[in-house]
C-alpha cells in the first residue's frame, strides 16, 4: 500500500496547481440505496457491497471497463487516518464469511478490498490514505497529475454502524479529553463559535432557517439524498425552528444525519477522457489546510481567520476569482460551518457577518445566489459525496430538477471543517 | 453526579498537581516568553522543549462566550442536562482559555463578559479541577 507521499498543497504561496486543466472528473456513481445504518444482515448493502455497487455505476458513467482501471485512491472509512465513524462491528460479535471476516468491507473499505472483489486486472497503484472526500479527490487528481495512474478509480464509503456518533462511556479522561470532558465539553465548542457570532454581527439561530429549508429542499432532488429515499416530505420554518437542541446554537436540524451509502468516481487525464463517456469536468485546482488553535478552544477570531487563509490560497491556486464562481458548494456537516466558508470565499460578494443576510435573499435553484444546490449533508444525510456530485453535474448541465439557470462554468466546492479544509475548483474548460 | 476525571500524563501532572494545592498553573517558556495552556512538550512558538517552566497565574479571567449542552456524547453528563459550557479568557493572556460549567448560574444565564475568580472542585477523592465563579 503506497503511504506517505507529499501531495498536499498547503504551504504559501501554493502558486497555479502544475496539472490545472489536465486531470479531469469523468465519471460519478452511488450506491442505489442509501440507508440509516446496515441492518447487520442484509450482505448485499453493506459498506464494501454498496462501495462495489458505487464503482460499477461510476465505471458504467465513464464508459470504462475494468481492465482500464490503473489505480484506486481510497479514504477507507471516509474518515482521516483511516478512522471510522463509530464503533467498530467485529469486538461485539463474530465476523460472517470471507469477504467480511474482518472490518475491511463491513466499517471500513480499502483498495485492496476493492480490487479482490471487483477482479479488477491491471490496478497498480493504490492508496487508502486519503481522508474526507475533497481531501480524497485532490489526492487522486494530484497521483494522476503525477503520473502515479492513468484512470483512477476513486471509492467514498460512508457508514455508521451505531447511527449515532461518538457515545463515549468512560469516566476516565485521558489525553486531550482530560482537558475537555471534565467540563463535558463537546459540540459546545460549535455551539460556541456561533454564540460568538451572533454576538459579534447581530444575528440570530433563527436567521439560518431560511438556508437549512432551502438544503432541505435541494436534496429532495437528488436521488440518493437519505431525505429524498426516506423522509419525502416537505422541511419547513416551522420544523427547523422547532428542531431539539444539542448545543445551543445547534439544533438537530444543523447537525448532519449518519447514513450508510457508498460513492464513487473516476479521476483520469484530459487526453485519456476524450474517449470517455461523459463531458470531462477540469479540475483547476486542490489545496488543503490545517489549524490549531491557540489554547483550549478554537474561537470565532481563529474561525475566520483559517478559512481566510483557506480562501486566499484557494484562489491563488486555481487562478480564479469570486466573480469566477457559478456553482459554490462550501460545507454544513455542521449548518454554522457554511456561512464562515462562504464569508471567506466571498462568494457574491458577502462579507463577513452578512451570511444570514444572504440567507434572506434569493437561494432558490432558480435564483442568482443557488448555493448548495445539491443539498448540503442537511439535505442529503452525512454522505459529503453531494459536494463533488453535485458540482459535478452543474458544470455538465445533467443535474434534472437541481440544474440551476445560472450559467454553471466553474465550481468551487470545499470542506470538511475551517480547522481542516481542502478546497477544489472545477470548469467546463481546461484554461 | 460521577463526572469524568482527568487522567494525569507526565505532561499535565504538574498542572494537575498544582490544582490540588489550589493553584492555577500554566506553562511559559524562558526562550520566547510564550505562555501555553494546555501543557505540551515543547513550546509552540519556538519549538524548545527544555525550556518550558510553570508559572502561577492570577486565578481571574472574562467569559467570552458559551454554550449549553443538550444532548451530550460524554454520557456521564447526560444526567445532567442541559448544562452551561461557557469560555473563560484568562486575565494575564487572554488568548490562554479554560472551560467553566459555571456552578450555580442558572442555565442559559451566562454573563458574558463578567469577571470570574477560579475556584475548585473535587472530581474524586485525591482530584481537584479548576472551577470558576463571578465575582462581578
Amino acid at each position: 500500500m503506497a503511504r506517505a507521499i507529499h501531495w498536499e498543497r498547503n504551504e504559501d504561496p501554493v502558486g497555479i496547481w502544475e496539472h490545472r486543466g489536465k486531470v479531469v472528473l469523468a465519471g460519478a456513481g452511488h450506491s442505489k440505496n442509501t440507508d440509516r445504518r446496515w441492518d447487520g444482515v442484509s450482505m448485499d448493502r453493506t459498506l464494501g457491497a454498496y462501495v462495489i455497487e458505487a464503482a460499477r455505476a461510476a465505471m458504467d458513467d465513464a464508459g470504462i471497463s475494468p481492465e482500464d482501471v490503473d489505480g484506486i485512491v481510497t479514504s477507507a472509512g471516509g474518515q482521516p487516518a483511516h478512522m471510522s465513524l463509530g464503533s467498530q462491528w467485529g469486538p461485539l460479535r463474530p465476523f460472517f464469511d470471507a469477504p467480511y471476516d474482518s472490518e475491511d468491507g463491513l466499517t471500513y473499505v480499502t483498495a485492496e478490498w476493492i480490487q479482490k472483489q471487483m477482479n479488477l486486472p491491471n490496478v497498480q497503484y493504490t492508496n487508502s490514505h486519503g481522508e474526507t472526500v475533497w481531501n480524497l479527490i485532490g489526492l487522486a487528481a494530484q497521483v494522476v497529475g503525477d503520473s502515479r495512474c492513468e484512470v483512477c478509480l476513486v471509492p467514498y464509503p460512508n457508514g455508521n454502524i451505531e447511527g449515532r456518533y461518538h457515545q463515549n462511556p468512560s469516566l476516565e479522561a485521558r489525553g486531550g479529553a482530560q482537558w475537555s470532558n471534565p467540563w463535558g465539553w463537546g459540540l459546545s465548542g460549535q455551539g460556541f463559535v456561533f454564540d460568538q457570532y451572533a454576538r459579534k454581527y447581530g444575528t440570530n439561530h433563527e436567521r439560518m432557517a431560511p438556508f437549512v429549508v432551502q438544503e432541505h429542499a435541494n436534496g429532495l432532488l437528488w436521488p440518493y439524498s437519505y431525505y429524498a429515499q426516506h423522509e419525502p416530505g416537505p422541511f419547513t420554518t416551522e420544523d427547523y425552528l422547532n428542531g431539539r437542541w444539542i448545543a445551543r446554537d445547534l439544533s438537530i436540524f444543523d447537525c448532519d444525519r449518519p447514513v450508510q451509502a457508498g460513492a464513487c468516481y473516476i479521476v483520469t487525464t484530459a487526453e485519456r477522457a476524450k474517449d470517455m463517456k461523459q463531458q470531462p469536468v477540469y479540475i483547476l485546482d486542490h489545496t488543503e489546510s490545517a489549524f490549531t488553535p491557540r489554547s483550549l478552544v478554537q474561537t470565532l477570531d481563529d474561525t475566520e481567520s483559517w478559512t481566510d487563509i483557506q480562501a486566499k490560497r484557494s484562489y491563488a491556486g486555481s487562478g480564479l476569482r469570486p466573480e469566477d464562481i457559478d456553482v459554490f458548494a462550501p460545507y454544513d456537516g455542521f449548518a454554522v460551518f457554511t456561512q464562515y466558508f462562504l464569508e471567506a470565499f466571498g462568494w457574491r460578494g458577502v462579507k463577513r457577518g452578512e451570511a444570514h443576510d444572504f440567507y434572506a435573499d434569493d437561494i432558490t435553484l432558480k435564483g442568482p445566489n443557488p448555493i448548495n444546490s445539491g443539498g448540503g449533508n442537511m439535505g442529503t444525510g452525512r454522505m459529503r459525496t453531494v459536494f463533488i456530485t453535485d458540482p459535478m453535474e452543474q458544470l455538465q448541465g445533467r443535474a434534472g430538477d437541481r440544474q440551476v439557470d445560472i450559467k454553471a462554468e466553474v465550481a468551487v466546492t470545499i470542506g470538511v471543517l475551517p480547522s481542516n479544509a481542502a478546497a477544489l475548483a472545477f470548469s467546463t474548460s481546461p484554461d | 453526579m460521577p463526572r469524568p476525571i482527568p487522567v494525569p500524563d507526565a505532561i499535565s501532572k504538574p498542572f494537575w498537581d498544582a490544582c490540588n494545592e489550589r493553584r492555577l498553573i500554566i506553562q511559559v517558556c524562558t526562550m520566547c516568553d510564550r505562555r501555553q495552556f494546555p501543557p505540551e512538550a515543547e513550546c509552540r512558538e519556538c519549538g524548545w522543549q527544555f525550556h518550558l517552566d510553570w508559572m502561577e497565574t492570577s486565578g481571574r479571567g472574562t467569559i467570552v462566550g458559551f454554550s449549553i449542552t443538550y444532548d451530550s456524547r460524554i454520557m456521564a453528563w447526560q444526567e445532567e442536562q442541559p448544562f452551561n459550557n461557557a469560555v473563560v479568557a484568562l486575565e494575564e493572556d487572554p488568548e490562554i482559555n479554560f472551560f467553566s460549567n459555571l456552578p450555580g448560574i442558572p442555565v442559559g444565564e451566562v454573563p458574558v463578559g463578567a469577571t470570574v475568580e477560579v475556584d475548585f472542585i473535587s472530581v474524586s477523592d485525591d482530584q481537584l479541577i479548576p472551577e470558576w465563579k463571578v465575582v462581578e
